[in-house]
């Protein structure tokens, strides 16, 4: 694991900090990227203590993409294997997209726009290193539009058709794409929501997440039961569906 | 920051309370919140971490290690980092923390709230004696606290009440590696087992005590000794979480009798010597996810007290009450404890500790209370990290530095925004 580096986007976010966490332990390299500076700092710390070879905060907003080439220098001054994990996204209320319409480009660029123009840079470094994986977390709220979130759904989905294609396209040089589908994870965005259940520990989903991208699996629920909630909830005919609230 | 409407308790689970409870994942978000008090991964028993009246702060996600040097074995971290955690991460490098309690999972904030005590409490001391200085949270504010001061010695032991511990610099203790040698020995009764602990020299000792025993073999038990080891042993992790609430029977008086003959007899007469991972001795029960749910939905006591050493018969007698009332659970230890303590509501003092677990049932409760009076008559100490039945006025006479401790806490939070349900049931900051 010593020549192995991850570039984690998003990293104040709790499952990223769970995720960088475990990857310390292993020795990895981790470049932790985001925007909040001062508690990057504390994180990169931290994972430092933890085994990291190497952790380093590094400014990252997914809406200002001037922000991206000095991260992307900065990983290719990394030799031997680099990976990336994207966990930037955010969820406003629906309530507040409707009051405010204009809020949706900000939405789509926080969790689709933004990272895929990042790793549509990146993938040409990624290619010509000839492995490594790719790991984007989507939701399963990408799954099927429903009434309480269906623009971040709608930008999640995107997410997860262009992970898809993106997986054609790197598997043909060795780098595996990861697409992970977290149902409710105990974090800040799901903090104080009603009607959430067996909302997971943020660890657990890292343990998912690595395990996921040791196995070169494609496409993974977090937790794992969550496929088969999916499966029903996607097979609901349309007519009955858009009288539901779920 | 959202505040978020939720019943929770403390690990005994027999008080439960609905509140508003904010979780800051960031430094900045703790810093913005209104004064509220602050609890860890609630493993006091009772009522220390909970505010029914109130908002309080869950720290769980401020744990981060910010600094360790390791030349002197200082290490910073933040208030949420978990005990079994830095064991488990610094014992292969060589350092342990100073002291543990018997749960790897409570947090740093908690250790020092409640300035807990190990297995080595005999030569080392209580948890806040090896801080060296922390960082509270007062109106907004971060204060830095060295250790020695008046406030130092109102936080250690504190319950919350000076300010939100934030942060503390720890001074760890060196050891030779990620496992520990343990030697075993059967104690026959209350007398030998005395012996035993009196006449230990290991760094950590301590006893487990079959609770059902009576007659000639009242306080019998299996005295452990323990010192630092190299070695490779199998990682403890968790091997099991209990999924629901058992039903009463599940620690019925027939199945601890059976169980603790079954622990007592599990050593050889002989005694015998194991080596076991860090983890698997000094948090054994943190194999068993949620085992608090053995004892049901109506959840459990925990009874601990201290009484001086020339009070052991007093101590004795309040074990043969126990055992005469079949009541008692597998959980019981024994334990001689030095004289170190770091604060002015720090619970050791140089003499006995018993702590017994007991499901939460009227005469359980009864119970409780004759040997919380049986405490009082031995000149001991109830502890707040596990009471969850005493009653103000004998438990504030049990610290007679209360005074000293109430006026640090006047000073700091004059309010009462940090006022917890313990602090409430037992009036620790009116005036008596």
């Amino acid at each position: 694991m010593m020549d192995k580096t991850w570039i984690i986007l998003g990293a104040s976010s709790a499952m990223a900090r769970a995720t960088a966490r475990a990857l310390a332990a292993t020795g990895a390299g981790l470049l932790l990227a985001g925007r909040d500076a001062a508690d990057l700092a504390l994180i990169a710390t931290d994972c430092r203590l933890r085994g990291a070879r190497l952790a380093e905060a590094i400014p990252f907003d997914a809406r200002d993409a001037a922000c991206f080439a000095p991260l992307l220098a900065r990983a290719a001054a990394e030799e031997g294997e680099l990976n990336v994990a994207v966990f930037t996204g955010s969820m406003p209320p629906q309530a507040e997209i409707d009051g405010n319409p204009g809020l949706i480009g900000g939405v789509l660029a926080d969790n689709f726009t933004g990272p895929a123009e990042f790793l549509h840079l990146l993938a040409p470094m990624l290619e010509a290193r000839g492995g490594g994986s790719v790991v984007g977390i989507g939701s399963v709220a990408g799954d099927r539009g429903r009434l309480g979130n269906y623009v971040y759904g709608a930008a999640k989905a995107a997410f997860h058709t262009y992970l898809s294609g993106l997986r054609n396209r790197l598997g043909r040089s060795g780098v595996h794409v990861v697409t992970v589908k977290p149902g409710f994870v105990d974090t800040a965005m799901t903090w104080g929501l009603p009607g959430m259940f067996i909302v997971a520990a943020p660890e657990a989903v890292a343990r998912a997440i690595l395990r996921a991208a040791r196995k070169r699996r494609n496409v993974i629920y977090a937790p794992f039961f969550w496929r088969w909630i999916m499966l029903i909830i996607r097979m609901v005919p349309e007519p009955i569906f858009k009288r539901l609230k779920i | 920051m959202i505040w978020k409407t939720a019943e929770y308790s403390g690990w005994g689970r027999a008080l439960k309370v609905t509140g508003e409870i904010a979780r800051p994942e960031r430094r900045a978000e703790l810093l913005a919140l209104p004064a509220a008090p602050a609890f860890g991964l609630r493993r006091s028993y009772g009522d220390a971490a909970t505010n029914g009246e109130g908002r309080a702060i869950d720290m769980t996600r401020l744990d981060r290690l910010l600094a360790f040097d390791p030349a002197s074995g200082l290490l910073e971290a933040e208030a949420g980092v978990r005990i079994g955690d830095l064991a488990a991460l610094f014992a292969p490098k060589g350092w342990l923390p100073a002291v543990m309690p018997g749960t790897g999972f409570a947090t740093i904030g908690g250790c020092i709230a409640q300035d807990v005590h190990g297995k080595n409490h005999h030569n080392a001391g209580s948890f806040a004696q090896h801080v060296t200085r922390l960082t509270l949270l007062q109106h907004g504010e971060l204060v830095e606290v060295a250790a020695g001061t008046p406030l130092f010695r109102a936080t250690a032991g504190g319950l919350g009440q000076t300010g939100v511990i934030v942060s503390a610099t720890l001074q760890m203790r060196p050891c030779n590696g990620a496992a520990m040698m343990v030697t075993e020995r059967r104690a026959e009764n209350w007398d030998e087992h005395l012996a035993l602990l009196d006449a230990s020299t290991a760094t950590y000792t301590v006893g487990w005590i079959d609770g059902t025993a009576k007659g000639a073999s009242l306080g019998r038990g299996i005295v452990e000794e323990a010192e630092s080891s190299a070695g490779l042993v199998k990682d403890h992790v968790p091997a099991a979480t209990v999924p629901m609430n058992a039903p009463h029977f599940a620690l019925s008086a027939p199945v601890v009798r059976a169980f603790n003959a079954l622990y007592y007899r599990r050593v050889p007469a002989r005694g015998r010597t194991t080596v076991k991972a860090v983890g698997a001795f000094f948090f054994p029960l943190d194999k068993i996810l949620e085992w608090n749910r053995l004892y049901g939905r109506r959840g459990f006591h925990q009874f601990q007290c201290v009484v001086p050493l020339s009070s052991a018969p007093a101590l004795r007698a309040m074990l043969a009450e126990i055992a005469e009332s079949g009541l008692c659970s597998p959980l019981a230890v024994l334990k001689r404890m030095g004289p170190g303590r770091a604060g002015y509501l720090s619970f050791p003092m140089e003499g006995y500790t018993l702590a017994i677990d007991f499901p939460n049932r009227d005469a359980a409760r009864a119970l409780i209370r004759r040997l919380e009076g049986r405490t009082v008559e031995a000149g001991g100490r109830l502890y707040f990290a596990k009471d969850s039945l005493a009653e103000g006025s004998p438990v504030r006479a049990m610290y007679p530095e209360l005074g000293e401790w109430r006026e640090e806490v006047l000073r700091a939070d004059p309010n009462g925004d940090l006022i917890t349900d313990l602090v409430r049931r037992l009036g620790l900051r009116s005036a008596a």
